[in-house]
């Protein structure tokens, strides 16, 4: 597992004392390691019990329960195909295939250039625009299959130019 | 008072009862399985429990519904029976039922409920989450594939220990119980005590059962010597239907004779052994400017977390050997001497009520001249299993001593060491004497005993005051321990025992469920603890002998074989050391 330096470690220790009021304080700590970092991984999670007092394993618990946490580092662009009832029925799951194929990479998983995250996410409250994908926060709206390949192409450019 | 009513009939009951402990007390068991010890757990998880209530919306979970005035409660509809059996039969469909087999038979609460309920076969056909079976630590076996997921193990690892080994991890179909990242036991700072195995309503979690270790001991002729710890007496008779609180030394030791065992021994010897090394060494450490406070070190559950949490303080540990290990070793050296054994031609077995014993005696720090002290830790379960294996009705067992020779001799002191505050009072009474050259008059110590999590006391000795603490679970253990990592303790000695209540409510007893002791008091969850330190404290002041350092064998070992406590021999036979360590190793 990878060592966490010593900047890294004040960081956690920071982010911990910002809710240090809070009863409890654990979601909004990990939303922020996560934000900050793009994952949580044990190691980090052991930092944060050690600061709460509270176990490992109810950490462990916790991020793995909700999909937005993740224990991997996630890509430089995470595409979130939200596949609720409504952009499912509105053909998510082929959205959500053509980035796939594409990437050749499953959804929860991360390119091999470190690229490319696919997330499957539950309803985000978009269904207006359904079907809706997000990338980095970046809402596309009304997704077709079509539409998928330019999209990458876009990322695929920036990324390879270092923004 | 509450007024209600159950299948249209009038009750009073006390406020602030769940509707499942308010039936209890009108005389309706509702079938239940999540909830534990007075909501110790009750996640309502289990929708085992569900009974209708006038005007509530759909059927509610009894074991966390508060009942209130004008309830009106209904057990027996067609459509409550049916929505508990439905619950029930759901769990069974996601569940390895492989009953016969499983170590937990007869005393399974998912069987149990599935009686009751009337649950049918094969209701509810699917896939099943995917399983883990972790067997890599010589004292627990994790299984999920029995797991109902009512977080009991959960709960108590939290409440006994502050630790929360376990946790609930994924979600949906995919949830389990496990350590992190479902890492074994053995890969995580599990103190190993087992208490979570107490709790486990399936087999979920179960002790590593070594019976076919001693199988092959004895197949394979090996000198075969069986010890018993002081708690097993107070709680071997429940596996047999006898009253929690029975003390039944006579039959344990008639039934080890008849289970083929060469010889039957004591641990008591041995803990008078412990008192006799652990008093000097408090005496040379308050004497000399040693490292103080001084704590004990009979607990392998807490010496395993003091080894993963306060690698710092271990020099505070006494370094003497927990009873059982001192005993192999003497049995292995001066007891082979002087039978002309072979010391590798000796199995020696230990009946204890722990968990953490099995991982203690493959402790490195406990081998002498490369064999292990002890061979092979049973607990008092196991042992049941093996009495009822060999058809022996217990019940009717006449009541055997212990063989005498060498380290049949044992006193009151040695006998107290099963609960909280025994050892500590034991030394005390050792103490006392070594310092005044008298023995304490009325010889008990009171203000050690009891159920507090933490105790406190001073006591004087010979123009000295010596201050003692107990500490017992290991959320009070920390408490102390903090104290001493601030430098703001106060104390000479501390006791600490890993399970609340110490031995006698240790991971290897046998398991405490009003649903399987028809006969005990409802409370019984809150009794058991103290039934069973009475079955101690009652042998102990029936012994003439109630000091060790007046156990006429201990004298003679010492004479012998020893030279004097804390001799070079003595500490490398009884004594021995720690080191820290990671918990999250790989």
């Amino acid at each position: 597992m990878a060592r966490i330096s010593e900047v890294g470690v004040k960081k956690i220790l920071e982010i911990c004392d910002r809710y240090a009021d809070e009863k409890t304080p654990l979601m909004m700590i990990l939303s922020d390691i996560q934000n900050e970092y793009g994952y949580i991984p044990l190691e980090v999670q052991k930092i944060v019990s050690e600061k709460t007092g509270i176990s490992v394993a109810e950490i462990y618990g916790v991020v793995t329960f909700y999909s937005f946490f993740s224990l991997e580092p996630k890509g430089k662009f995470v595409i979130g195909c939200c596949m609720g009832t409504a952009c499912y029925v509105k053909g998510a799951q082929q959205i959500i295939d053509k980035f796939s194929e594409l990437l050749g990479i499953a959804p929860g998983q991360t390119t091999a250039d470190g690229l490319f995250t696919i997330d499957s996410l539950r309803c985000i409250g978009a269904c207006g625009i359904a079907p809706a994908v997000t990338i980095n926060g970046k809402v596309y709206p009304k997704m077709t299959v079509d539409m998928v390949a330019p999209v990458v192409e876009e990322y695929r450019a920036k990324g390879g130019n270092g923004q | 008072m509450l007024n209600i009513k159950i299948e249209g009939i009038a009750y009073e009951v006390e406020e602030g009862l769940t509707i499942l402990e308010a039936a209890k007390k009108c005389g309706y068991e509702i079938p239940s399985l999540c909830a534990f010890n007075h909501g110790e757990c009750s996640n309502g998880s289990c929708r085992v429990c569900l009974v209708e209530v006038k005007g509530a919306r759909g059927l509610v979970a009894s074991c966390v519904y508060p009942v209130n005035e004008g309830m009106e409660i209904i057990i027996s509809s067609p459509k409550a029976a049916e929505a508990r059996r439905a619950s029930v039969e759901l769990l069974l469909s996601n569940h390895n039922q492989n009953c016969q087999q499983c170590d937990k038979n007869g005393k399974c609460e998912l069987l149990h409920v599935a009686g009751l309920t009337g649950a049918r076969e094969g209701r509810y056909l699917g896939s099943k989450t995917p399983v883990t079976v972790d067997e890599l630590t010589p004292a627990i076996i994790r299984d999920t594939s029995k797991c109902i997921l009512c977080g009991r193990c959960v709960a108590r690892c939290q409440n006994a220990h502050g630790m929360g080994i376990l946790g609930f991890e994924n979600r949906g179909f995919r949830t389990i119980v496990a350590p992190a990242e479902n890492r074994s036991f053995a890969n995580s700072p599990c103190i190993q005590c087992g208490q979570c195995v107490s709790v486990c309503p399936t087999g979920a979690l179960m002790e590593k059962s070594e019976i076919a270790r001693v199988d092959e001991a004895m197949k394979a002729g090996k000198h075969v010597v069986v010890q018993t710890a002081p708690a097993v007496r107070a709680a071997l008779g429940e596996e047999f239907g006898m009253p929690v609180g029975t003390a039944v030394t006579g039959k344990m030791v008639a039934a080890l004779k008849r289970l083929g065992f060469s010889k039957v021994y004591d641990t008591n010897f041995a803990a008078d052994l412990t008192i006799m090394e652990e008093g000097t060494e408090l005496l040379g450490r308050i004497q000399n400017g040693g490292k103080l406070p001084m704590i004990t070190s009979c607990s392998p559950g807490w010496i395993n977390y003091a080894e993963y949490n306060y690698g710092d303080l271990l020099e505070h540990l006494s370094s003497c050997k927990s009873p059982h290990q001192m005993q192999g070793a003497i049995i292995k050296s001066y007891y082979a001497q002087k039978n002309g054994i072979d010391p590798k031609d000796i199995f020696v077995v230990s009946i204890m009520p722990c968990t953490a014993k099995k991982d203690e005696k493959e402790r490195e720090q406990l081998q002498v001249n490369g064999l292990k002290d002890v061979d092979a830790v049973l607990t008092t379960r196991e042992l049941a299993k093996m009495i009822k294996r060999a058809g022996i009705l217990f019940p009717r067992l006449p009541d055997e001593d212990f063989d005498q020779d060498l380290m049949g001799e044992y006193t009151g002191a040695g006998v107290i060491f099963g609960v909280t505050g025994g050892v500590m009072e034991a030394a005390l009474r050792t103490v006392y004497f070594v310092l005044t050259g008298k023995e304490h008059e009325g010889i008990t110590f009171e203000a050690v005993r009891g159920f507090e999590g933490i105790r406190e006391a001073s006591v004087e000795v010979g123009g000295m005051t010596v201050n003692v603490a107990i500490a017992h679970g290991m959320k009070n253990a920390k408490v102390l321990l903090d104290e001493i990592r601030a430098g703001k303790s106060k104390y000479h000695f501390i006791e600490i025992m890993g399970c609340p209540g110490g031995c006698i409510a240790g991971g290897g007893q046998p398991i405490v469920r009003p649903c399987f002791l028809p006969n005990e008091d409802d409370d019984i969850l809150d009794t058991y603890r103290a039934k069973r330190a009475a079955a101690l404290y009652s042998e102990d002041e029936r012994l003439t002998l109630r000091q060790s350092h007046n156990n006429p064998q201990i004298k003679k070992l010492y004479e012998d074989f020893l030279g004097s406590p804390n001799s070079h021999k003595a500490h490398e036979l009884l004594h021995t050391t720690y080191a820290a360590r990671e918990g999250f190793g790989n």
